[in-house]
């Protein structure tokens, strides 16, 4: 018999307080694996793993607002862009990619963000080597819509089902007219994606307000590009002009149902809310980022920074909080387990006696008193790192339907493997000073009595 | 000699300071083989002796050799391993783990002895001490005379130069004492293992050739 079946043997001879103090040991791990599996999904979510942009290019103003907004849609955009930027950026020799985004509507039912944006939205990769699979077909025509997997369970849409959005977020009440039509349904993807709803850009423009007045238009394009001003009589001018060519050109086109015939809103009129850019090498995306910092009027942002920042300096110290507080029950089942055994010692003098009287060394009785705490301990942390797991396992499904967030149960974090090498020093610690009592036993007195 | 005691001296300090001897001998002889019966009255050292013999208390002075060792010089790790390598004892309690099978307490003896546990060996013991319907019991399952046959059966797990037994028909009842005192001195002829029983029986001691009262020879003035 080697000293770990000795240890097991004293065990099994004490299973209920043996099991109580494992379990505890337990509750623990599983807390501690729940913790990091969650900051796992929570980091790749808010992380460059879950962004496919190098820059997102947004106006002046907080950065971590512009990725909220624009990647994760759970914040009101800055302000708006003119679409001759975003024409501006597209040309850009070091931009290989531009997708313009308008943000801030929501869907009536479900409140769910509605992204206005192109078809190729959905042929790049939404992450680094992933993209998007489509239900159904992409956006093609103007009010056509694609919906996250999240918003079709939610709402119980479907291809066919139709919609209308709320103006500017779903507390102000206002209700577009404008009929959207769902065309596809997206894959879930574990992203924000899941949670949203994307309908053509041209679209987007057609629904009522969408579309500046050219008078605002112009002042607001000009101011933004630091060109002079217009007199009045020049603005009137001009205004009085576009109208009159717009004017004749939806003349031109024949009405007919919304979805076949629309007619096309000048990018005069158009804004986004972002960009989001690719470029041709990472200097170069450096370098656009660096070079709009020096303007006035929008910046570049590396979605990485301002997520890490926030992860860091927020959530990471949430999870610290979380772990050190997992780690405290850890240690106080630690004690437990401390308590059981050196509880134990003293009916147990007569057993350690026999086997130093057998020819066990003090090392030896010591080795078994540390071999039990051990066990306890590991023990507990191999219960605890499956319940932690299988905790995982029953909450994902959940966790995925109200919030969207993809869990994978069987995803392990480095630092679980570092709970084993601190539960085997925890083990040792409170097995030491029932260790040492056992180490210490008087052989002749504790067989005497 | 298997065992040779020279000049060994043991006393105890009382709580008030009082330094009370236990042991004096100056010698003690058991030959190879050899079946020793060792009486005397309670309290008179008899199981003090014993666990000087086996390393478990040390002496305060004098030799204990155990097939030539001085077990008063060896280290106390070293003693230890010679304690389980060479000498068995039998407790007049028994003293088996109770968590432990019979089977499981005879390998338990052989696990201190760093040779590798034989776990056949143990199963023939047992056989022998005829509980080899037993291997599984734990002590809480068995009669008392069984429970000292597995005492038995560890004493003799690692092939001990000397056996040492302490009252060990004290606490088996009338039936089984017999038993237990044949299968204790068949063994350690069979095996030529020297026996040295402390006993207060006179029916016990009687059965031996070499019977010897510890006042004889232990020489202390408190000794009875």
């Amino acid at each position: 018999m080697n000293l770990a079946a000795i240890a097991w043997k004293s065990l099994k001879q004490r299973a209920l307080a043996s099991s109580l103090t494992a379990f505890s040991v337990a509750l623990g791990v599983m807390l501690m694996v729940a913790v990091l599996v969650i900051d796992s999904v929570l980091g790749s979510v808010f992380s460059q793993r879950s962004v496919g942009y190098d820059l997102i290019i947004g106006p002046k103003g907080s950065a971590l607002q512009l990725v909220l907004s624009t990647i994760y849609h759970i914040n009101p955009p800055i302000e708006n862009l003119p679409y001759r930027f975003y024409r501006e950026i597209e040309k850009d020799p070091r931009v290989s990619l531009a997708i313009p985004v308008a943000i801030g509507d929501t869907t009536e039912q479900g409140a769910f963000p509605i992204v206005g944006t192109m078809p190729r939205y959905f042929v790049e990769e939404y992450a680094p080597n992933r993209k998007f699979l489509i239900r159904g077909n992409t956006l093609r025509k103007p009010f056509d819509a694609l919906i996250g997997s999240h918003v079709a369970a939610a709402n119980r849409w479907n291809i066919g089902s139709t919609f209308r959005m709320v103006h500017g977020g779903a507390d102000t009440g206002h209700v577009h007219n404008e009929e959207f039509t769902v065309v596809g349904v997206l894959k879930q993807t574990g992203t924000p994606n899941d949670k949203s709803v994307f309908v053509h850009l041209d679209g987007f423009y057609l629904v009522q307000g969408h579309d500046k007045p050219f008078g605002e238009a112009i002042i607001r394009e000009r101011e933004f590009f630091s060109e002079p001003a217009l007199s009045p009589e020049a603005l009137a001018a001009e205004v009085a002009r576009l109208e009159r060519k717009y004017s004749h050109a939806h003349h031109d086109h024949d009405h007919g149902h919304q979805q076949d015939h629309f007619e096309e809103v000048p990018d005069l009129q158009k804004e986004v809310t972002s960009i989001l850019v690719n470029c041709k090498t990472p200097i170069a995306a450096n370098l656009l980022a660096a070079e709009m910092k020096k303007g006035f009027k929008a910046m570049g942002v590396n979605p990485i920074f301002p997520m890490k920042q926030l992860m860091d300096n927020v959530l990471g110290g949430v999870k610290v909080l979380l772990l050190v507080m997992t780690g405290l029950i850890i240690a106080v089942s630690g004690i437990g387990i401390f308590v059981s055994i050196y509880n134990s010692m003293a009916a147990r003098q007569r057993e350690i006696a026999i086997m130093r009287a057998l020819g066990a060394q003090r090392g030896t009785v010591l080795s078994i008193i540390l071999a039990e705490s051990i066990m306890l301990c590991l023990g507990g942390g191999i219960i605890g790192l499956l319940l932690g797991h299988g905790l995982v396992f029953v909450a994902a499904p959940m966790v995925e339907l109200r919030t969207g967030l993809l869990m994978n149960p069987w995803t392990f974090q480095p630092l679980e493997l570092v709970i084993f090498p601190v539960l085997l020093v925890l083990g040792s610690l409170v097995g030491l000073l029932p260790g040492l009592t056992a180490y210490r036993t008087d052989v002749a007195e504790a067989l005497a009595k | 000699m298997t065992l040779e005691l020279r000049n060994v001296r043991k006393s105890y300090r009382e709580p008030g300071g009082r330094v009370v001897p236990v042991l004096s001998i100056s010698e003690f002889r058991v030959h190879a083989g050899e079946q020793v019966a060792l009486i005397g009255e309670s309290g008179g050292g008899k199981t003090t002796l014993l666990n000087i013999i086996a390393g478990i208390t040390a002496a305060d002075a004098g030799e204990v050799l155990v097939g030539g060792t001085d077990l008063c010089r060896l280290p106390e790790v070293v003693r230890d391993r010679f304690r389980a390598e060479r000498i068995g004892y039998v407790f007049q309690t028994f003293h088996l783990l109770p968590a432990f099978t019979a089977l499981e307490n005879v390998l338990l003896g052989m696990s201190f002895s760093g040779k590798p546990v034989d776990r056949r060996r143990a199963m023939s013991l047992l056989e022998r001490v005829g509980l080899g319907h037993r291997l599984t019991h734990r002590p809480g399952q068995m009669s008392v005379g069984e429970q000292q046959r597995v005492s038995v059966a560890r004493a003799l797990a690692n092939s001990p130069l000397l056996l040492l037994a302490d009252e060990p028909t004290a606490n088996v009842d009338p039936a089984n004492q017999q038993l237990v005192l044949d299968l204790l001195r068949d063994s350690c002829r069979e095996n030529q293992v020297a026996l040295l029983l402390v006993t207060h029986s006179p029916e016990v001691s009687r059965q031996f050739d070499r019977v010897d009262r510890l006042a004889e020879f232990n020489r202390t003035e408190t000794s009875a």
